[in-house]
This record gives C-alpha cells, structure tokens and sequence, in this order.
C-alpha cells in the first residue's frame, strides 16, 4: 500500500515537473496538443469505467461531454458576450444574467452531465450488450439534437462563441492557467479511477463485467451498480467537456457527433478495456499522433499534399495495433514497474539470441 | 424449524413445462439431495428458489418470508447462496477477488467512504480480506491466491465456488453437481468438505448430484425428480430400493 503512494507520489510529480518545462518552453499550438492530451485522458478514462470495468457497451459519452461543455460555457460567458452570440433568439432568463467563476461551473458541468448520465442510464442499463450499446448511441444523438433545436438555450447550431478560458489557476496567475486546470483535472480523474476500481465497488464492477448472473447470486444489486458506473463516468465527461469548450473557445452540436464518441471508444481499445494506465498511455499517444499526422495533408517530404492520407495512415497504424495486441496495449491489467522491466528485456533477449 | 418451503411450484418455459407442482420443505440443519436424470428440472428448480426464474405457478418462503418474486441478490442477500452445474467463476479474476467480491453484498460504507478509504471503510476491507482469506484456508486454496481463477485446475475451481458462496455468509447453500468431473478420491474429499462446513458455518444444504455415493453419503433425505415431477421421496435406502425411481433411472431394463 505505501509502496503504491510512494509511486503515485512520485509520478504526479514527475508530471508536475513536465508540466513546469511544458509551460516554459512550447509554443502554443504544441501547448493546445498537450491541453488536448489531458483532456482526452479525462474521456478515455471515464467511458474505460463503464465499458472496459463494468463491461457495458454504453456509447453515449459525446452526448454528456455535450452536456458538460453547454453548461459550463453558459455559466462563465459574461451577459455581454452572451447577448451577442444570441442574436436571433435571445437566451432565456436567469442563464442571460448568471456569470460565474471557472471552479463552480466547471464542477456544475460534472453534475449536469452525471445527471443526464442517471436520465440516460436508468432506462437505457436494463438493456444488454447490443441493444444497450444501440440506446445510448440513440440517447447520445438526441442529446445533440436537442441542443441543435433548444435555440433560446443553447442558440442551437450557430454554436456558442468566446468561450473564455480561466485567467488563473485556483488563485494563482500562471502563464498558461488552462493547462494546469486540465491536468490537474486529468490526475484527479486517474486517481479517482485508481482508487474507486482499488475498492469494492470496483470489484463489484469487474464481477459484472465477468459474468452477470454469478455477480448476481454473490448479491451484487446489478442495476443499482451499473447505474452507479455511468454516473461516475458521465460526471467525468462533462468536466472533460468544459474544459473542452474553454480550450477552443467556440462549441456548436456538430463537434459532438457519434464520431467523437467513437474516437474516445477507439482509444479505450486501443489501450486496453479495463486499463487506467493503458487508457492514459493510448489517449496521450493518439492524440499527438492525430495532431503529427495532419502534416502529410499539407504535403510532406516531396509528397503532395494529400488530403485524407492521414487518416489512411492512421488506420493503418490502427489496424497494427489491433493485431499485434489483440487485447489492446495493455490489457486489462495496469502498468507496474515488473512489466515495463519485462517489456524492455523482452528485445533485449531477442538481440542475444540472435547473435 | 423450517427454512426454506417450497409450494407448488410450476415453472413453464413457453410450451415446455421443466417443473409440475414441485413441493419441498427444509428444516433448518439438514442436508437433502435432489436426483433425477437429465433434463428431469433440477437446476431449474434451484432457479426458482434462487430468484433466478419467477415461477409460472405457485410460491417459494425463506424463513416465512414470501421470496418467489425477489431477485436473486435480494435472496443472496436474505441467506441463500448458491454454485453453478457449469461452473462461473469470475474467470479474468484472481482467486482471492472472487471471494472478495461475495463480501460485497455486506459493505456497509458508501460509494465514497469507499474511494476514498475512509476509515470506516479500512476497517471493514481488513475484515473482508482477513474473512476472505481465512476461507480459503478453510478450503484448502490459500496458496493459490494470486492466481487467475480460470487457470485453477476443475476440482480446485468447484471448490473455489463454495468458497465464494460460503463468503456470502448463507444460512441454505444450494450445491448444483459439486462432484461432477470429480474422480472417485476427489468425490470423497468433497464429502467429507460438505459435512465439514455444514457443522463449521451451521449450514443448512440442498444438493443435486449425479454420483449416487456422494448423494447417498451426504444426505438424509432425497427427493427424486423425473420429467419435473417428484416421483419420491425418502430416506437413501428408500430411493435405492424404490421401484418408480429404478424405472425412471433404468427404464429401459425395467421393460427388458
Ligand atoms: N431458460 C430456459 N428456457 C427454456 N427451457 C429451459 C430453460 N431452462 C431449462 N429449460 C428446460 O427445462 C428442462 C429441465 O432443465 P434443467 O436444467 O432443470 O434439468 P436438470 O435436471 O438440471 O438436468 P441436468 O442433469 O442435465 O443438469 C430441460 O428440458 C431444459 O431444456
Ligand atoms: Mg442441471
């Protein structure tokens, strides 16, 4: 247990100390990657939970990314600036008047999105497998659709625009403020993660995803935990969502189509279902991989520009993956210093062997 | 005392009917068998009871208290916990969080007492994990604690699964074919493990099984079940020498 703090300890700082050099020394498209990074952390981390843990194919995780990114950005949007993003159709009262600080709205966010994560869940978790995987899709959609036709709310598909970002962080002024509230966001969320799958409620999580019936006869109360599981994971989206939209600044509902769900899903995968490390380590990388690739769109090396190329390479890299860990990266165990070691040995060996 | 009454019980399942006004009643402290051949509705007699099948017709009490529509972790919950005929275990799990996990069901901190280890929840996973591994002792499976549950050879793995049901702290447990794939040395050591928690955790038990040795060493009593309907019931030596169970068992001879 200690030697497991001690850890945790040292890698928050060791990240920490990243983040410091990060600050001082990227510019800032690189500084909106690595943003992006702990954000997507933030995603993978908590759809992980309920589909990789609890075992339920649950795709509604753009719709409450949705959620959280709509309520945060009209709680910190001044009234001005407000009025001035609803010019067709004035934003109703009180949402026209409230301005609050980042901290507040961003944790409203969460609830929100949790709340419309137990809205969502309690019909939708009576279901199984695909038809579960089908209703939150549906309930993800609608979500979207809504937002596209509550114009006085939302001001429905112009979008919301000049989203501010925090100014500082807790009450610090610090050069890149978003920064540290997203990773701190992300660190927060992996511990959560960390220490809710360490504790009983997390085995029960596991139980289900093992095989429901057995879970069942060991007195698990399935609905109640599932239930409990897409709340958590859809509170966790929304805080990712409303750093999200304070990241780029302009939300509309087309950014949240099922792809974005699918993507979020991919990188779940691709790490390894039922893997916090695995999630981390998959939704850092694809990220940046996303963001490198782009430029063999613009033409690279003597190539032509191409567009779509990266996404053929992608796939590519993808399909890769998929094949040479069939169970994502990780699996569903979690990165421990034992593995890395048998990791690097691993080609190490294979050199020996072949001289 | 009665524990467990079981009132004509119909269980349909569209046109089939698996179980006809089945009847049972167990007073606390025994041990009764249920036998019949394939397909008579055993299991799905142990479905019925265990919430796992609402019953087409008829009733099922647990200590008076009327549990035919409960689900089955409210009757888990209520003290009767069950094993598998093809075995479930947690598989991806290992050992010892497989019988962590049937603690569950007794935790009495919150979602967030829990995350966040408060003290009140250290105290109670100290209790889990001591009870927990205090069981597997009991079961002779200690040593294999860390190891995936799937990777257990089968003996050893139905063993596992009365030690995860034992950990639910019943007061029935229902055994459905605990010897089954056991050699004849293993089928021994299972008797003796039955009689042995029953008198260690004041168990009341209703088994089926195959293996007429097992059953008729265990169990005082026995009802005997063919085409779902009880045909006897009685006393070992009863069964044995009882005509209706000869024909259902070898009805082919009977005719020759
Ligand atoms: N869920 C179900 N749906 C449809 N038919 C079922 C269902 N469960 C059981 N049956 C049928 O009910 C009958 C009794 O099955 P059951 O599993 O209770 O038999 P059993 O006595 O346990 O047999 P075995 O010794 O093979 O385990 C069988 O014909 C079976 O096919
Ligand atoms: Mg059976």
């Amino acid at each position: 247990m200690s030697k497991k703090v001690i850890t945790s300890l040292i890698l928050i700082l060791i990240t920490i100390t990243l983040l410091i050099i990060a600050q001082n020394n990227l510019d800032s498209f690189s500084l909106r990657i690595l943003n992006l990074c702990g954000i997507y952390v933030i995603f993978a981390v908590s759809m992980n939970l309920i589909n990789g843990f609890t075992g339920q194919l649950a795709l509604g995780h753009a719709g409450f990314i949705a959620v959280g990114a709509y309520s945060y950005s009209l709680l910190v949007m001044d009234p001005q600036l407000k009025e001035m993003n609803f010019f067709l159709k004035p934003l109703i009262a009180p949402l026209n008047t409230v301005h609050w600080p980042f901290l507040p709205a961003l944790i409203l966010a969460g609830l929100m999105a949790a709340l419309a994560g137990f809205l969502v869940g309690a019909p939708a978790l009576r279901l199984r497998g695909d038809y579960l995987a089908i209703a939150t899709l549906g309930f993800g959609e609608i979500i979207r659709i809504i937002f596209t036709n509550t114009q006085s709310i939302t001001n429905g598909s112009l979008g919301l625009k000049g989203i501010p970002a925090p100014d500082k962080f807790l009450f610090f002024s610090m050069k890149n403020s978003l920064m540290w509230w997203v990773w701190i966001a992300a660190i927060i969320t992996v511990i959560f993660h960390f220490l809710l799958i360490d504790s009983s409620y997390g085995r029960a999580f596991k139980a289900i995803r093992e095989d429901e019936k057995a879970a069942q006869a060991m007195g698990i109360a399935l609905f109640k935990h599932k239930v409990m599981a897409m709340v958590i994971s859809s509170f966790f989206a929304g805080i990712g969502g409303a750093l999200l939209a304070s990241l780029i600044g302009t939300i509309d509902p087309l950014m949240f189509r099922f792809l974005l769900t699918f993507n979020i899903l991919l990188i779940v995968v691709v790490g390894g279902m039922g893997s916090i490390s695995g999630s981390i380590i998959s939704a850092i990388s694809i990220t940046i991989l996303m963001e490198v690739l782009r430029a063999l769109d613009q033409g690279f090396m003597g190539l032509p520009a191409l567009p779509g190329l990266r996404m053929v390479v992608f796939a590519l890299l993808l399909m890769s993956v998929v094949l040479f860990y069939p169970k994502g990266l990780m699996g569903n165990e979690e990165l421990s210093w034992n593995k890395l070691m048998n990791l690097l040995k691993k080609p190490l060996l294979l050199k020996e062997v072949k001289k | 005392m009665s524990l467990l009454e079981v009132k004509d019980v119909t269980m349909q399942f569209g046109g089939l009917t698996a179980v006809t006004n089945f009847n049972l009643h167990i007073n606390n402290d025994e041990i009764v068998g249920l036998i019949g051949p394939n397909g008579a509705g055993k299991t799905t007699c142990f479905n019925v009871i265990t919430g796992e099948y609402i019953p087409s017709k008829g009733s099922v009490f647990f200590e008076k208290k009327d549990i035919t529509k409960a689900r089955s972790d409210q009757v888990t919950k209520l003290g009767i916990a069950r094993t598998f005929q093809n075995i479930r275990l947690f598989k991806d799990l290992t050992v010892l969080e497989n019988v962590l996990i049937a603690n569950h069901l007794n935790v009495k901190s919150n979602l967030f007492t829990a995350i966040f280890k408060l003290p009140k929840y250290q105290k109670e996973e100290r209790q889990m994990y001591e009870k927990s591994l205090d069981l597997l002792k009991e079961l002779k499976l200690e040593r294999f604690k860390n190891e995936k549950s799937s990777s257990l050879p089968y003996g050893l793995q139905r063993r596992l699964e009365i030690a995860r049901a034992l950990a639910t702290q019943p007061k029935l447990l229902l055994l459905d074919e605990p010897a089954a794939g056991m050699n004849p040395q293993e089928s021994i050591e299972l008797m003796k493990l039955i009689n042995e928690i029953k008198e260690k955790f004041n168990l009341t038990i209703f088994m089926i099984e195959h293996h007429m040795p097992v059953i008729m060493g265990v169990c005082k009593r026995i009802l005997v079940l063919d085409h779902g309907l009880t045909i006897a019931e009685g006393t070992p030596k009863e069964i044995q020498t009882n005509p209706k169970v000869i024909e259902a068992y070898l009805g082919v001879e009977t005719i020759a």
